[in-house]
């Protein structure tokens, strides 16, 4: 099972360390990450391996959005079977 | 890996075009609750209901959580009342009263089936049901009502249609200091269907399984934003366009459908293939209209411009799902659509322009506020034009309309929330009353003799 986790906000210093730290605590292993920056704003998107997290899948999406608020970042973390659903025949 | 641009679209139709899942609704029998004493058969009816859908609203709410796409109603269907109220020699509104009891208890917004089914005839608990539906709505909040009275095998039964009339007046007046709610809580059909996850006509059908989970979804500000793009496009490229944006709002409905169903342990019935909109700025299915070339919606060409909508919804969402139902297509209620109710007020959107609408998209005239002077026969009237659109045309058709008793034409009856606000519109005051009078049945048409 993967989840997508999407960051999109204006870029500084520490985000992608930040993200991936509470993927670590979670035990939800990061499989691929792309991000740009154009102009000043923050674009990452990230594949992460939650077949063996620790904690509940919500509260991983919650921390996440937590960090999200306090980095005034929007950060989204979903099930990839609504990307692969919705785009692929 | 997935692309960038297909995850930041998906992300963009959520956050930013209102895309959502209108509902889950769970369909629930209650065939196994009949009995001769009322009580017995409201214990059985709450048991039952509140057996089935415990968990519709906590799985609802997790699968909301994982996939990251909102759920904005849970809600759940019925046997039709009059059926499973046949049995007992009783005033019908005690089930009224349990199954608002049952939805507050399994925390949904809102439940159907305080329906009956007459398009050619009374059968024994029918015509008592209908009596009742006035008093049962203002005396629930989220018990929704529907009487079929037509449809394209029977003909249309006029001695419903004009009982009917009637009832909506009342259900209006009994619920004067709710701005007259009742009657938005009420819809007449012709061609009801079986499995309509929707609201307020939601019933499950006789036909239906035991227990089954039939999702709705939306989007109309995905379909406008989609189309924006494409300011000189031609007719064939916005019917493109429109199919492929319909395509991946079904898949959603799909997922979400499937998942929820292996959750709950409850066989997936079908996908609505809708394009339901609310009152939210951006979610409107008359902005869609005017963004195809409508300086406002109502003018000349809005009929075509529906067709074509309603057409291409169906096209594009038929293969992303596996079992299409429901009611599938464009929804035109007028207080759920700001675009619609812009219209009204402007004088552009007039009833009979709604009614031509209604023989083009999904259902028919909807959520229309209506003098509260208008007198019963002119209701029935109305019921029984649209209802003749839905018997000749085989399709659905309803009236959902709300006489605004103590207001005037101008006023604005405001419910907030899904149900919105509708400017009184402007009714013909010339009287139908011989006709709805004369009772019978209008015959089936030719073309229902299909063997």
């Amino acid at each position: 099972m993967k989840a997508v986790i999407t960051v999109i906000g204006k870029d500084a210093v520490g985000i992608l360390a930040k993200v991936s730290a509470i993927c670590a605590e979670n035990n939800a292993n990061v499989i691929e990450v792309t991000q740009s920056v154009l102009q000043d704003m923050f674009a990452m998107i990230m594949l992460v391996d939650i077949t063996a997290i620790s904690s509940d899948f919500v509260e991983l999406q919650d921390s996440l959005t937590a960090l999200g608020d306090s980095l005034g970042l929007k950060i989204h973390t979903m099930h990839e079977d609504i990307f692969n659903t919705m785009h692929r025949i | 890996m997935l692309n960038v641009y297909d995850i930041l679209e998906t992300i963009r139709m959520i956050q930013d075009e209102c895309l959502d899942i209108r509902t889950i609704t769970m369909g629930i029998s209650l065939m196994d609750c009949i009995d001769s004493d009322i009580d017995r058969a409201c214990e059985k009816v709450y048991g039952k209901i509140t057996r089935c859908a415990k968990d519709l609203v906590r799985t609802g709410e997790g699968i909301e959580k994982e996939y990251g796409i909102p759920i904005i109603n849970k809600r759940l269907s019925v046997t039709p009342i009059s059926i499973v109220s046949a049995a007992c020699d009783a005033e019908p509104v005690k089930f009224a009263l349990t199954m608002e009891r049952a939805a507050k208890e399994c925390g949904v917004n809102l439940i159907g089936g305080y329906s009956a089914l007459v398009q050619k005839g009374f059968s024994a608990g029918d015509e008592r049901l209908i009596r009742s539906i006035p008093e049962a709505l203002a005396s629930t909040t989220c018990v929704c009502s529907s009487v079929n009275v037509g449809s394209t095998k029977t003909g249309i039964n006029m001695d419903a249609v004009k009982l009917m009339g009637g009832i909506v007046r009342q259900a209006a007046e009994l619920t004067v200091k709710e701005q007259c709610f009742g009657a938005a809580k009420l819809v007449v059909f012709c061609n009801a269907v079986d499995d309509n996850p929707f609201m307020a006509g939601a019933f499950h059908g006789v036909g239906e399984p035991d227990c089954i989970i039939n999702v709705g979804v939306s989007g109309p500000g995905v379909v406008r934003a989609a189309l924006e793009k494409y300011p000189d496009a031609d007719i064939n490229e916005l019917a493109d366009i429109i199919k492929k944006t319909a395509y991946k709002i079904t898949r959603v409905g799909q997922l979400v459908g499937v998942r929820a169903s292996e959750k709950l342990g409850v066989p997936f019935g079908i996908v609505d293939l809708s394009l339901a909109p609310t009152p939210a700025v951006g979610d409107s299915v008359a902005y869609i209209l005017e963004e195809m070339g409508l300086e406002k919606c109502g003018c000349a060409g809005t009929t075509a411009c529906l067709a074509m909508l309603n057409d291409a919804v169906k096209k594009g969402g038929v293969m992303a799902c596996s079992r299409i139902g429901g009611l599938s297509g464009a929804f035109i209620p007028v207080s759920e659509d700001a675009g619609m109710i812009a219209a009204a007020e402007s004088g552009s959107l007039l009833i009979e322009k709604l009614e031509a609408m209604t023989a083009v998209c999904s259902v028919g005239l909807d959520m229309i506020v209506i003098p509260g002077d208008t007198p019963a026969e002119v209701i029935s009237g109305i019921i029984a034009d649209e209802a003749a659109i839905g018997m000749v045309n085989s399709k659905t058709t309803a009236v959902r309309v709300i006489p605004a008793v103590g207001y005037n034409e101008g006023d604005v009856l405001d419910w907030g929330g899904l149900f919105g606000k509708g400017p009184v519109m402007k009714v013909n005051r010339f009287s139908p009353s011989k006709f709805i009078g004369r009772g019978g049945q209008i015959p089936a048409p030719l073309h229902s003799l299909k063997n």
